[in-house]
């Protein structure tokens, strides 16, 4: 039992143990404090494509590192948030943005909430419509009727 | 079939589904065909980026510019590869890149983030394991790679006669790969 719950933890503990913190490099960082929130804001927003699942903010590999210092040359430079996405969707393509756009290949991903809440009304609605159409039970009969005062009467 | 018959055989038949698709999933991982975490190029299908890379020093090979690719691809389709020394996968693609070498293929490579000019990892791995490139380019600092749209070494880009990349591998090229893909496309594409 003990070797399953060390194990368990074990399986457990990479996971857990990731830095919630994002990395902030002092050499990285633009000199006007203005444009390095914009880069930081625009970091948060794209995806480090070797672990996936983290931002290029929060992400300290090397492609994550490269791709910072272009978003931050791309700001200094007076590129606007979008130049600066375009930018990097043009090399990498839409899946490096965490927040996807609307497109014919992601309507799918965006029209799920809605219809697992549309099947999961009709569910609703198909329950309640078939606890209503059960008709009730038949009244007792008479034999039921002296049956069941003998067995209270017990 | 009655609705009790069909209610038995719809997770038998949902089951089938799932398996044969796993068995296509874990037999293109296996092949190298398949990668759950791929992402794909969006530059196939687009000219070659524009780049001029300095050759990497104490070798013999000259460096690598977008119009040196250009120049080699109008005759035959070339291949253009990312690697590095400290790549454990491009040593699994190596020997594919030799054969492909030695049958007469332009072979280009980009050596991926090096520490320097003078990389004394990359000569000692082109010393010991032979050398597929015709030139060699040294991204010192990743730049060209983001405009290829590289996340990974190995990454294998082939580029047609008109100078446009038609096939992106992110991995090694294994030799089924070599055999299904590489190989059809360059003599397709010749």
């Amino acid at each position: 039992m003990h070797a399953l719950v060390l194990a368990l933890l074990l399986v457990a503990l990479p996971v857990t143990a990731i830095p919630a913190g994002a990395i902030v490099d002092p050499r990285e960082m633009l000199p006007d404090p203005e444009q390095e929130a914009r880069a930081r804001e625009i970091g948060k927003g794209l995806r480090c494509l070797v672990c996936q699942n983290q931002s290029i903010d929060d992400s300290n590999a090397g492609l994550a590192r490269d791709l910072r210092r272009i978003v931050r040359e791309r700001v200094a430079a007076g590129d606007s948030n979008e130049q600066v996405i375009a930018f990097v969707t043009d090399r990498y393509g839409d899946y490096v943005r965490l927040n996807p756009p609307l497109t014919a290949a992601t309507v799918a991903l965006w029209a799920s909430p809605a219809v697992v809440l549309g099947a999961g009304l009709l569910a609703v609605a198909a329950f309640y419509r078939r606890r209503r159409m059960i008709a009730p039970p038949p009244d007792l009969s008479e034999e039921e009727r002296a049956r069941l005062a003998r067995l209270q009467a017990e | 079939m009655t609705r009790r018959q069909i209610m038995f055989a719809l997770p038998a038949l949902a089951t089938l589904a799932a398996a044969g698709g796993f068995y296509a999933m874990l037999s293109g991982m296996r092949r190298g065909s398949f990668d759950p975490r791929g992402v794909p190029s969006v530059l196939v299908g687009r000219p070659v980026p524009g780049f001029e890379l300095a050759p990497l020093s104490n070798w013999d090979k000259p460096g690598l510019s977008s119009r040196d690719i250009l120049e080699a691809a109008s005759r035959r389709p070339v291949l253009v590869n990312f690697w590095a020394s400290w790549c454990v996968p491009c040593l699994v693609e190596h020997p594919q890149l030799m054969r492909l070498a030695a049958e007469g293929v332009p072979v280009f490579g980009i050596n991926y983030h090096t520490g320097s000019q003078t990389d004394p990892g990359a000569t000692a791995w082109l010393r010991r394991h032979g050398d597929p490139f015709a030139r060699i380019g040294i991204d010192l600092t990743g730049r060209v790679a983001v405009d290829w749209g590289v996340y990974g070494v190995p990454e294998t880009y082939i580029i047609d006669r008109r100078g446009i990349v038609r096939w992106r591998m992110a991995g090694p090229i294994t030799p089924e790969i070599q055999d299904e893909q590489v190989r059809p496309l360059l003599a397709q594409l010749a």
